[in-house]
């Protein structure tokens, strides 16, 4: 797995991070719970047939700047000037959890700037009839279990990455759960629903089969509301970040969605 | 030294299994624990157990606010205060606070204040406190990355509705309000009532505190041996500045239970003091740590906050209290001072020099602790041990104390007196 080349843009004056990787098409993809602290498998699969971009939100590792964004417009507004600064602009976008609800809003509001949207279990919803579980009330054992199917994952995916500051790192991760927290306390329901008819790309809305974090029938109503062409599909063996759990089925869906 | 008597208002029924068959105190405490007929009772007592301190001569008495929580029945403790202010006459009445972030518009606690302060005749200290995580997060929803701006901002906007003389409009990040203009207005408005923070270890708080020229009060449920860190932290905070160490800007909170002799201490506070230490600090350690509560310069620093030490050690605590060494490792780790009246003397001497704390607020009653042990422990604490400690900083001048109305010039209140049973 060798690694990807490493970029900087600014967003609000505030530096974001971004990856890149591979040869072909270019598409974009945003992070969820806990960013990117590191390279992945599900990247490498995708690097090996398109070019991938995946830029840092704010407040998530390799970015800051989530402390002056007040409300959802705000976060809203920064997702459009960090995706147009690195190019995205046009192109297919894959987002997952807090960055799916991001590449929803990008694809609903500009809807010229995304060709086709793949979403991995995105937040932006609530059913008060099947609730999703609150991420920020959780004994700190029980995070990685609910995060992916197989908490060894999650775990490699948020230990300190080589060559970072070992003091600093635990401060980072609780930024990017804070950076969360900050646009979707208490509820993780952003009214991302009423938006959902303005998605005119063709979408693709994948859900890990055991995500206790989002209930999977969320997708399913997603999948609905989209105006466009849309179909849900579930993720077996995979938990609320599916492409950590099940890089290569993932990755095989997005593809054959993208190709 | 100013001593003053707090009360956390616990409900003292909680079932001794407690700890076993339900995960928290705080949040998610069940419905079913709570029984509204003996809350009456249990309110009743409090009060009259604080309007028993403030005739025992104590300073000031102490409330403070809470949410969701089975050791503090005091969502509203401006409820309290103002009932306070009509059945005491001389003591302050210290509001520990109002988490300003709550309340939407914040102006609101610029009025109640103002009208605790009218209905005493200038007796207020005004106290803001960010509030728990479990209070403010969970219970209220509040956002935990926003929090502390909106903390700061409520401030501002409460500050202002208090000294601003004119109709003004407030323009903030998050509160927008055209029309500010409160009424009533404080009495003390030399230039507002003095401004109290309760709060935890924070650097930014010490030095907000030293900026503003506010009291910092350390309100530890783990006492003066855990808390000397702490203040010692502020001290040197404060040193470097450059401010006077004058030990009225510091507040510090200390359980006690006194006694003829310390075997009579141990056996009447022992059932409350495990009641509290296990019972109530029985708090669900996933509503401790919300993602942002808690500062970066603070997380750098490794202080980490009480609620989260209660919450973090609540089982280790719960299963020593259940033990019969309970009572030994709460009087050993100085949570809860014990002893005769000389022995209280000199350990409250000792908390106000080690820590340097001019206003020390004691916690005399406490977990399922009876009105007529609070009563004793209260009475026999302002004759044998108040006297004694009360000369303590002669040659530091109190700035942040509430300035009363002229005495003659107030409000005679009368008490009570049903019509009937006059005739």
């Amino acid at each position: 797995m060798s690694e990807p080349q490493t970029l900087s843009v600014e967003v609000n004056g505030f530096p974001c991070r971004v990856w890149r990787k591979g040869s072909g098409p270019t598409f974009g993809f945003l992070a969820g719970f806990g960013g990117q602290p590191r390279w992945t498998p599900f990247l490498d699969r995708l690097a090996e047939k398109r070019t991938v971009v995946v830029p840092s939100l704010p407040g998530y590792p390799g970015a800051t700047g989530h402390n002056v964004l007040d409300t959802h417009l705000d976060w809203v507004v920064a997702v459009r000037q960090l995706v147009e600064a690195v190019g995205l602009d046009g192109c297919d976008l894959v987002g997952s959890s807090v960055g799916g609800s991001f590449a929803a809003e990008m694809a609903a509001l500009w809807p010229a700037s995304v060709k086709r949207l793949v979403l991995i279990a995105p937040f932006g919803l609530f059913d008060a009839d099947n609730p999703a579980t609150d991420p920020w009330a959780q004994r700190a054992d029980q995070v990685a279990g609910l995060m992916c199917a197989d908490p060894a994952i999650w775990t490699e995916m948020v230990a300190v990455p080589e060559g970072a500051n070992s003091a600093e790192w635990p401060i980072e991760m609780v930024r990017a759960s804070e950076a969360a927290a900050r646009v979707f306390w208490p509820l993780g329901d952003t009214r991302l629903a009423k938006r959902l008819p303005l998605i005119k790309a063709p979408t693709l809305v994948l859900w890990g089969a055991q995500d206790h974090i989002l209930p999977p029938a969320y997708g399913a109503t997603i999948a609905r509301a989209i105006k466009g062409r849309s179909e849900s599909r579930a993720i077996e063996g995979a938990g609320h970040l599916a492409h950590l759990d099940q890089p290569d089925s993932t990755a095989k869906a997005v593809l054959d969605w993208l190709a | 030294m100013k001593l003053m008597w707090f009360h956390l208002m616990p409900y003292t029924e909680l079932p001794e299994d407690f700890n076993k068959t339900h995960p928290s105190v705080w949040v998610d405490i069940h419905s079913s624990l709570f029984d509204p007929k003996r809350a009456h009772h249990m309110y009743n007592d409090f009060m009259d157990e604080l309007e028993f301190a403030a005739d025992c001569g104590f300073d000031a008495v102490c409330v403070n606010e809470h949410h969701s929580n089975g050791y503090g029945l005091m969502p509203s403790p401006n409820l309290i205060a103002s009932s306070l202010a009509r059945r005491t006459t001389d003591t302050a009445i210290c509001v520990l606070g109002n988490s300003l972030a709550l309340y939407n518009p914040p102006t609101r606690v610029a009025e109640e204040f103002a009208m605790i302060d009218c209905i005493s005749g200038g007796r207020l200290i005004a106290g803001f406190p960010v509030g728990s995580p479990m209070d403010t997060c969970y219970a209220y929803g509040q956002n935990p990355s926003l929090l502390r701006e909106r903390y700061l901002e409520a401030h501002d906007l409460v500050k202002k509705a208090w000294t601003e003389k004119d109709t003004f409009t407030f323009s903030g990040r998050f509160n927008q309000q055209r029309y500010v203009n409160i009424w009533p207005r404080p009495i003390q408005n030399d230039p507002h009532p003095p401004i109290w923070i309760p709060g935890g270890g924070s650097i930014e708080t010490w030095h907000w505190c030293a900026e503003m020229d506010y009291v910092y009060c350390y309100l530890s449920y783990y006492g003066y041996k855990a808390g000397l860190t702490t203040m010692q932290g502020f001290w040197n905070e404060m040193d470097k500045l450059g401010k006077d160490r004058n030990p009225y800007r510091a507040g510090f909170l200390q359980f006690v239970g006194v006694a003829e002799t310390r075997e009579q201490a141990l056996e009447l506070y022992t059932e409350p003091a495990e009641y509290f230490y296990g019972r109530c600090l029985h708090v669900d350690p996933r509503f401790a740590t919300p993602p942002g509560y808690t500062t970066e310069a603070t997380q750098r620093a490794g202080i980490q906050s009480m609620v989260s030490r209660a919450a973090n050690t609540a089982s280790y605590q719960s299963k020593l209290a259940m033990k019969a060494t309970g009572m030994k490792e709460i009087v050993d780790g100085g949570y809860v001072i014990i002893g005769s009246p000389d022995e209280v003397v000199e350990q409250i001497r000792h908390v106000a020099t080690s820590l340097n704390v001019g206003h020390l607020m004691l916690l005399l009653q406490y977990g399922n602790m009876s009105k007529e042990t609070t009563k004793y422990n209260t009475r026999l604490f302002a004759e044998k041990v108040m006297p004694r400690v009360k000369d303590m900083f002669p040659e530091w001048e109190d700035k942040w104390w509430p300035k009363p109305m002229d005495k003659a010039q107030r409000a005679q209140v009368p008490a009570f007196a049903p019509r009937l049973a006059a005739e």
